[in-house]
């Protein structure tokens, strides 16, 4: 046996353990629940708040478990007289200054206080002085606070130091007069600081958009899956009577651990907006809108695209959409003859796509992410595009891992950053070469010659270097191409240098996605250049740029708000408008949406639909609708399937959604793409020309009617544009 | 011996007049017919009656939305939707209780942490329309309103029991 473990004795129960452990992680471990408040899983230890006191042979008084090291034939007593009195014994304490506000308190029902009050709490307060009452705080549009409440377990101050890298609260005074606060009042802004309210084992930090809206007992909870970004971050859905109240993180290890972007926790609350589409509406000969029937829109719909030449259809979807509706939207498209059907709005340079991926992903587990050796990210806000795999790469970069990034400004990061490269978007490719150069050294055979002629000029400054032998280095290295990257108009340059940057120095590449399901809609062909499984189209279509360009009879547009969500924004819709007919499937109708359309069917959004969304490692995770759709609003997928019935698309016949994903699921088995070549080549290294960010807090329709997130600093901010 | 004494009574009616001998021993007792609704019986101050919903003497509302007679109601009566109210305190935005669902059990009064969902003594109601039968939270107050004197006076009563 090894020297590392040793054995001691719980309860009476010998048990063994690693040396170094805590007594509570060994009692964790073994389900003998020990009481506690202080201390979390995933923050250091502070045994500040005495609860976990547990009885140990020898000691002259009760120990903190979570700050006492097991050791060699320890005898520990969890539920021994002395431990209960000790535990006791601070729980009343603790309750000296704890209001008896339950009843309106939202952590009532929830709340670890009240739970270990039941157990070790005393009936009758023998405290006859003076309470104590602290002043709340305002920490912006997310947060709550109460804090009266607060038992000073700093939890919250632990999370900001030590998962989100910023400070933003702390305790002062001492004593009794021990306050926690921001010091100077400001907001709590960081993309994570939603997570404080989980952390808070009272009802001091609580969901402010939720507040006083539901109680923790009568709702029921749905496993769901965020809608917002491409790393997928598991969720549990609270409804009440069908109605979404909250989000709250749902565990997994392998994605995001305990913890819930800001974006995915309050993303839900835009659901109930005023603009929510609740029956199907026509526009009738006037020009005015009507509301009709189901039976009505979508027959109007089928008639509309019926006898049309297939080129003059067009498709587009929200990449946010299920893979269920990828795959039905784009087989309708292909049924139909067409293959102008595509979900990558936000693109601008299609010039490479036949060397994108087939799927676009990192390349590698989010889990195996904590354990890089060394990242290169090019063109990515990280933290706002993808939080949690942000704290994925701090964890990385904490421990050891070189972290280099290549954007258009320099950005705060919170963590240990090896090389910070800001290239003007014009230049970025540059840039970027200079790192190839850098990486290549004097020994440029691996790549073309006219690429390496065009490098051989280049005289890479220290930043490059430093990334290039960072990218040289031992252990597992990555190149991740961003969502900037992506919505760069010179984006194919980029995609060729970072290629052959991972080719030269043997890194893998790997790709952050539009949307929660970017990797879905290209393995279920909702491509014009590809098919299923990646299968190059026969007859490629136009792509989304394109499809926004006009030129088109008739477009169907799934979840997406073209105005707000393509990278042609605004000069889409003159293009749209000309259209002769345009239906949207939509679970919200834009006024410029109702300035072009001519059918509006509403559907249901992420959360009142069945479906499946393939995350940025790949992994496809299925969710059930966790509340009633508004209205008449039905899934999308069924509208779709309806839709196809009627136009008469071979084989539309699923009875579920779960149909839908296994046919799917059967036809990548057979589809057999192989990997598209890299296509090495000379690259245009400056470009000209401007483009339009959106806000992170704004990248899709529900985002947008999230008031929360719009009220936060970094939604308020709007969007950008880059010179 | 045992047919002779049936015989017996059924010939002299004995058994009939025992019976009338109970009728008339009533007939000069002491009335206690109560004549409802001229008359009416007496009530405990804890009689489970019609529901009311009561406020403070500065007007404000007792209920704090806190959902514990929800939670508890057997009958599932109780329909409660919360929001923050316009002074920043929780409160109800809807409260209604199906008093074709209520059974008068009391558990609501019971749970009641501010003494603001109470069971009066009012049992003479009726219901003429279908939707009659939900009590809304406004229905609530104004009995809570008109009859706060009597709910008071029956709270003190029954205080020291408690």
């Amino acid at each position: 046996m090894s020297d590392d473990i040793i054995n001691i004795e719980v309860d009476g129960v010998p048990v063994q353990a690693r040396r170094g452990q805590m007594i509570i992680e060994v009692t964790d471990a073994r389900s003998v629940y020990v009481p506690r408040f202080c201390y979390h899983p995933k923050l250091s230890i502070a045994a500040n708040c005495r609860m976990c006191l547990v009885e140990v042979e020898k000691a002259p008084k009760p120990l903190p478990a979570c700050a006492t090291p097991v050791m060699e034939g320890m005898k520990v007593f969890t539920r021994s007289p002395r431990a209960i009195a000790a535990q006791k014994a601070t729980m009343e304490f603790l309750l000296i200054n704890h209001p008896l506000d339950c009843p309106i308190c939202d952590q009532g029902g929830e709340c670890e206080l009240q739970d270990l009050a039941m157990g070790f709490g005393s009936d009758v307060s023998r405290f006859t002085e003076r309470k104590r009452i602290v002043k709340d705080k305002n920490l912006g549009p997310l947060v709550s606070t109460d804090m009266t409440r607060c038992i000073h377990c700093t939890r919250c101050v632990r999370f900001g130091q030590e998962i989100a890298g910023i400070q933003e609260l702390g305790t002062m005074g001492r004593g009794e007069d021990t306050v926690i606060g921001t010091y100077i009042e400001h907001s709590v802004d960081h993309e994570l600081s939603g997570n404080i309210i989980d952390v808070c084992p009272v009802g001091a930090l609580n969901n402010k958009p939720y507040r006083y809206r539901a109680r923790a007992w009568e709702m029921t909870q749905h496993e769901t899956v965020s809608p917002h970004d491409c790393v997928g971050a598991q969720l549990f859905t609270h409804t009440l009577r069908g109605k979404v109240m909250r989000n709250v993180p749902r565990e997994c290890e392998d994605i995001n651990e305990t913890w819930a972007a800001d974006r995915d926790r309050f993303g839900c609350h835009g659901l109930y907006a005023e603009d929510r589409l609740e029956r199907p509406q026509l526009r009738n000969a006037a020009g005015e809108w009507e509301e009709a029937s189901w039976e009505d829109a979508l027959l109007r719909v089928t008639e509309s695209f019926k006898g049309r030449r297939p080129e003059q259809l067009g498709f587009l979807a929200a990449p946010g959409s299920t893979l269920e509706e990828h795959f039905l939207l784009a087989r309708l498209a292909r049924g139909l003859g067409s293959s102008n059907v595509d979900h990558r709005l936000q693109r601008r340079d299609f010039s490479g796509q036949a060397h994108d991926p087939v799927v676009p992903g990192l390349g590698l587990p989010l889990a195996e992410v904590d354990a890089l050796a060394a990242v290169l990210v090019i063109g990515s806000a990280l933290r706002q595009e993808a939080p949690i795999l942000a704290h994925r790469l701090r964890k990385a970069a904490l421990a050891g891992a070189q972290v280099g990034f290549l954007n258009a400004e320099a950005l705060e990061w919170r963590f240990p950053v090896s090389a910070e490269i800001v290239a003007p978007a014009g230049s970025q490719a540059r840039a970027l070469a200079e790192v190839l150069a850098a990486a290549c050294g004097d020994d440029f055979s691996a790549l073309p010659a006219d690429l390496a002629g065009q490098l051989r000029g280049l005289e890479p400054g220290e930043g490059a270097q430093r990334l290039a032998a960072a990218l040289h280095g031992e252990g597992r290295r990555t190149v991740w191409l961003g969502l900037q990257a992506q919505r760069h108009p010179a984006y194919a340059e980029l995609q060729v240098l970072a290629a052959a940057l991972c080719g030269v120095t043997g890194a893998t590449l790997g790709y952050l996605s539009e949307g929660a399901n970017s990797a879905g809609a290209c393995l279920a062909g909702a491509l014009p250049h590809r098919d299923v499984g990646g299968v190059p189209a026969a007859q490629p279509g136009r792509d989304a740029g394109a499809l926004l360009g006009g030129g088109l009879e008739a477009v169907l547009l799934l979840g997406c708000e073209p105005e707000l969500d393509a990278a042609a924004g605004e000069d889409a819709l003159p293009a749209l408008a000309e259209t002769e007919f345009v239906a949207c499937l939509t679970p919200f109708a834009t006024p410029a949406m109702r300035r072009y359309a001519d059918a509006l069917l509403p559907v249901g959004t992420a959360y009142e639909t069945s479906g499946t969304f393939v995350n940025c490692e790949g992994r496809w995770q299925s969710f059930t609708g966790a509340a009633r759709p508004v209205g008449e609003a039905r899934p999308a997928w069924k509208v779709l399937r309806v839709l196809g019935t009627q136009l008469g698309v071979e084989g539309f016949d699923y009875m579920s959604s779960e149909d839908a994903r296994d046919d799917l699921r059967a036809r990548l088995e057979a589809a057999t793409a192989g990997t598209p070549e890299l296509g090495l080549r000379a690259v245009r290294l400056e470009q000209a020309g401007a483009w339009r960010e959106p806000n992170p807090y704004a990248t899709d329709p529900l985002l947008r009617r999230s008031r929360p997130l719009q009220e936060t600093r970094i939604g308020a901010a709007g969007g950008r544009r880059w010179p | 011996m045992k047919t002779f004494r049936t015989l017996a009574k059924t010939l002299f009616l004995t058994e009939l007049l025992a019976g009338l001998r109970v009728t008339l021993r009533n007939l000069f007792r002491r009335k206690v017919t109560v004549h409802y609704p001229e008359e009416k019986a007496p009530q405990s101050p804890r009689f489970r009656g019609l529901h009311a919903l009561r406020r403070y003497s500065n007007g404000e509302e007792r209920c704090i939305a806190c959902k514990l007679c929800e939670a508890v109601c057997p009958a599932l009566a109780i329909t409660i939707e919360s929001d923050v109210g316009e002074n920043g305190l929780r409160r109800t935005t809807r409260y209604d209780i199906d008093l074709f669902k209520c059974i008068y059990c009391g558990f609501c009064e019971e749970a009641c942490p501010v003494d603001s969902i109470v069971e009066t003594r009012i049992h003479e109601y009726h219901m003429e329309k279908p939707g009659e039968n939900i009590m809304t939270k406004e229905k609530l107050l104004a009995i809570g309103d008109k009859y706060e004197a009597m709910i008071a006076a029956d709270k003190a009563a029954d205080a020291g029991y408690r």
